[in-house]
């Protein structure tokens, strides 16, 4: 198939390109950008004016709850909303059921992603056995089976010395560890922010130190052990403080926010409003400013959608009784350029935190619009205003806290390995 | 059309002798007088005066009584009840400004009720108006008058006591 | 703060009580007064009035109590109302119905009114978002969050003992951590104005940032006390001992527990409060429960009548028209 994108400005962080050029596929990788080639004829052309095309985006934590939990998203209607997303690369961690802890579970969800022929799935093995924190799970045979990397997916690992053991163990195979911050007991039955808010809701909170416990032990041994690790979704301004020193000492980390955090505090759950019932809570202002801080200097280098889909009755019961987590998906892009609206980030930081960026994060060639790469392709209206409504959502999840916002930025085309697979239709506008 | 204190002093002084000999009429011996709140009490104050009773004077604040709940919900209080004795077996002097609908004598009656079983009840209101909806009557009366709809009757004081007639538009 | 909106109708009515906060001085006072009015209802030979003649209210309690059910059943029996008391154990609702299918079938028994304790902060908030658009949600107590009627009694028991709150300190010990009395205690106090609250408690026992509820922190109960003219003693539990917070209950007596020694550096005509059960050598002493400064009792009875209140002007608020005449 023969695909021309013609008149759209391309931004392609990775190489650096901010450019008003054509882009041109061809059998389902990108042929070249610029003039059409002598003799390509394409077999569409998709009108790309007052368009920005960029990569596909690259999702570092998104859960399709499959196997386990189908009656809340399946991985057919996951990966069909994050393609209605411009999401073309999703990686989903082991927290499944049965977890990712054998090959088995791994090829199952390839499988299936390949079945419904929508957004890439990628996968991350667990750290222990069943995530229990006590055994070792046989990370060797899960990278091989292409887990990209290794986590235990925020269930707590109380030993010190399992950590240390799961991290020089993950090093001798050359798999990245993917790391919940969280200190084990500090964080225990807690649902919102230890602060004022929680103070007034009557909430027991989960305090700052609970993550810089956590994030203190695990860089000390991400030093020791030489292993590669990532830290997700950091959420505290002190947090962001820490990684930058450790960047500057040298230590081969990296760090992703989750999108939400970048625009929500503990006064959004005032309310008690479930759909604000997270994990990491929702921090204060200043822990806001320093996410967004971080993500300007570089310390945070990708933005994550963390999407957690629920069916209604789980977000249907007083706050705390609820499950935590948001349907993010729809609003990672939107969320993230909101950022280069109010003049936080460049535009070439927001999308090199959506694609290069948690690409080389995941080890995959994907994420850029260079030549002879996979064609996945995003291509989106930077000045469309829509309004988030749970009846429109893509997802299953219709749980998200920005339900009623409005939002700038829509995708109209994406593409995977070449393929139109969501294309924005007037019957869709709202 | 105004009732000024004069006029009042003179049907509160008909009143007093109308109790007087309705009690000797009837046999009925060291009454207990009650005055309904807020304009019944102001007039049963100079009765209790006249009548030279010696039990205190109650006071009764007939909201949690009244039968239009649904329709306007709790009123904004006036002072809580305060009947300052034993009313089982007792003779009562029940006294209102306004007797109009009858709806706020049958509350009163209620009330008192609860508080124990009167040997008696009587009735002395300063202005028995037309427009009664339930079977009640007053056993002495200050002035009688038959009012149009749209037109009320409103007595205010407590100090000067003065009744005027209103013509709702 | 949406939540405030939550409880008034479009006319500013309280339709649903369930916390302290967000509700201005106007309208707390408004509650007082009304409560005054039922106080002498109790003293009768006939303890009713027929107010809520004919409402069906429900006892929804998730959380076992004994002092706080029985109250509200008698607070709905005075206002001859029918009354449904529904104990929902713990494991019963794990297993079976969620809070908003409970709700939904008690509505399609068409009741008017719900009073309910969950062990969950937010429950009675959430209860109030779902509710039919005829019934009112009293919260008795939801997690640690708030206890409005609690206080509401516990501020009438003061202003009949004290009068006037804007020249008060008031101090109060114990658990606030937990506490969802306190919570809604504070919340009264400034809002009706006391110029001083103090939490008195060691540091495991006080929640972050407390001082943004606008209250100042002691951990010496001596220095706490100097002064004040209200003492509100909190109880406390057995269970925080075994999660570490203290030590004993023999050291938290020691330096928290009220004696009449240590109540000597207060006002002389300090009152003692306490929203009970009591725990006697614990937290307070019995002949500082049992003596003269105690109004312990009186918060008992008083909050027979602030009940009747509250349910009276909640249940109100859904009058549909005009008025009757006279």
């Amino acid at each position: 198939m023969r695909l021309s994108i013609q008149g759209g400005r391309i931004v392609d962080p990775a190489t650096g390109l901010d450019q008003a050029v054509d882009l041109h596929l061809a059998d389902g990788r990108i042929l070249t950008l610029g003039a059409r080639p002598d003799g390509f004829v394409p077999d569409r052309v998709i009108d790309a004016r007052n368009r920005i095309v960029c990569p596909g985006l690259v999702d570092l934590r998104a859960r399709l709850r499959e196997p386990g939990q189908e009656h809340k998203a399946t991985i057919a209607s996951e990966s069909r909303a994050a393609a209605a997303a411009g999401i073309t690369t999703l990686c989903c961690p082991p927290d499944t059921d049965p977890v990712i802890d054998t090959p088995a579970v791994a090829e199952l969800i390839h499988q299936r992603a390949a079945q419904a022929g929508m957004s890439r799935v990628e996968v991350l093995g667990a750290m222990t056995q069943g995530l229990d924190g006590r055994r070792l799970a046989e990370m060797g045979a899960l990278g091989k089976a292409g887990c990209l990397g290794i986590s235990n997916a925020g269930r707590p690992i109380e030993s010190t010395e399992m950590v240390r053991y799961a991290m020089e163990y993950a090093a001798s195979f050359g798999l990245t560890v993917f790391l919940h911050p969280q200190d084990p007991w500090l964080g225990r039955e807690r649902h919102a922010h230890e602060g004022a808010v929680a103070t007034r809701l009557g909430i027991a909170g989960l305090p700052e130190v609970a993550e810089t416990i956590g994030l203190a032990r695990d860089l000390l041994l991400v030093e020791h052990t030489g292993v590669r690790a990532h830290f997700c979704h950091l959420s505290t301004l002190r947090g962001v403080e820490m990684l930058a020193e450790a960047l500057q000492r040298g230590l081969s980390v990296t760090a992703d926010v989750n999108a939400h955090h970048l625009h929500l505090t503990e006064m959004d759950t005032v309310d008690f409003d479930s759909n604000c019932h997270l994990r990491p809570p929702l921090r204060t202002q200043q822990d806001m400013q320093g996410l967004r801080a971080g993500l300007a200097r570089g310390t945070l280098s990708a933005i994550a959608s963390d999407h957690q889909p629920h069916e209604p009755d789980a977000k249907l019961n007083p706050f705390t009784d609820t499950e935590v987590g948001a349907s993010g998906l729809e609003t990672l892009l939107p969320l993230s350029l909101r950022l280069v609206d109010a003049d936080v980030l460049g535009l070439s930081t927001a999308l090199a935190a959506l694609t290069v960026n948690p690409s080389r994060i995941l080890g995959i060639e994907a994420g850029t619009l260079a030549p002879g790469v996979r064609g996945d392709v995003c291509v989106f209206d930077p000045e469309a205003y829509w309004t988030l409504a749970p009846e429109a959502m893509a997802s299953r999840g219709h749980n998200s806290p920005f339900l009623g916002w409005e939002l700038k930025a829509r995708v109209t085309h994406t593409l995977i390995e070449g393929r139109v697979v969501y294309e924005r239709t007037e019957s869709e506008d709202l | 059309m105004t009732l000024e204190t004069a006029e009042i002093t003179g049907l509160l002084e008909g009143m007093g002798a109308g109790l007087r000999e309705l009690l000797a009429r009837k046999g009925r011996e060291a009454p207990l007088m009650v005055g309904i709140r807020t304009g019944g009490v102001w007039v049963a104050k100079r009765l209790h005066g006249q009548l030279d009773l010696e039990t205190p004077l109650g006071e009764l604040n007939i909201n949690f009584y009244r039968d239009d709940f649904t329709r306007i919900g709790l009123h904004p209080q006036v002072q809580p009840s305060n009947l300052p004795f034993q009313v089982d077996a007792r003779h009562i002097l029940l006294v209102d400004d306004v007797l109009h609908t009858g709806r706020t004598i049958r509350a009163a009656l209620n009330e008192i009720f609860d508080y124990g079983r009167p040997a008696s009840v009587a009735l002395a209101v300063l202005v028995d108006r037309s427009g009664r909806e339930l079977p009640i009557q007053a056993d002495v009366v200050g002035k009688r008058l038959d009012l149009g709809p749209g037109e009320h009757i409103k007595l205010t004081g407590p100090e000067p006591l003065m009744l005027q007639l209103q013509r709702a538009t | 703060m949406r939540s405030a909106n939550l409880q008034l109708d479009e006319n500013g009515r309280l339709r649903h009580f369930l916390t302290i906060e967000g509700l201005d001085q106007a309208l707390l006072l408004h509650i007082l007064d009304t409560a005054e009015s039922f106080v002498g209802v109790g003293e009768r030979a006939v303890k009713k009035v027929p107010l809520l003649r004919g409402k069906t209210i429900v006892n929804l309690f998730f959380e076992p109590s004994t002092r706080t059910r029985t109250t509200f059943e008698l607070a709905a029996k005075r206002l001859s109302a029918d009354l449904l008391t529904i104990n929902v154990s713990a494991s019963a609702t794990s297993k079976g119905e969620s809070l908003l299918d409970t709700m939904r079938n008690l509505e399609a028994m068409h009741c008017d009114m719900f009073v309910v304790r969950h062990a969950t902060s937010g429950a009675a908030h959430f209860m109030a978002r779902h509710v039919a658009p005829h019934v009112s949600v009293v919260n008795a107590g939801d997690g640690r969050h708030a206890h409005p009627t609690q206080a509401v009694l516990d501020m009438f028991t003061i202003r009949r003992a004290k009068g006037d709150f804007t020249s008060l300190r008031v101090a109060i010990v114990g658990d606030i951590l937990h506490s969802r009395v306190a919570r809604s205690q504070i919340h009264a106090l400034t809002t009706l104005g006391a110029p001083e609250v103090r939490v008195i408690a060691p540091g495991t026992l006080l929640p972050s940032k407390v001082e943004t509820l606008g209250v100042h922190v002691y951990h010496d109960l001596e220095r706490g006390l100097k002064d004040v003219d209200v003492v509100i003693m909190l109880r406390l539990q057995r269970e925080r001992m075994q999660s570490g917070l203290l030590p004993s209950e023999h050291e938290y007596f020691h330096f928290y527990g009220l004696t009449k020694e240590r109540l000597r550096v207060a006002r002389p005509d300090v009152i003692v409060m306490h929203p009970g059960p009591l725990n006697r050598g614990v937290e307070i002493d019995s002949d500082v429960a049992d003596g003269a400064h105690s109004v312990i009792l009186q918060q008992v009875t008083y909050g027979i009548a602030v009940r009747m209140a509250v349910m009276s002007l909640a249940l109100g608020s859904h009058a549909s028209g005009e008025g009757g005449e006279a």
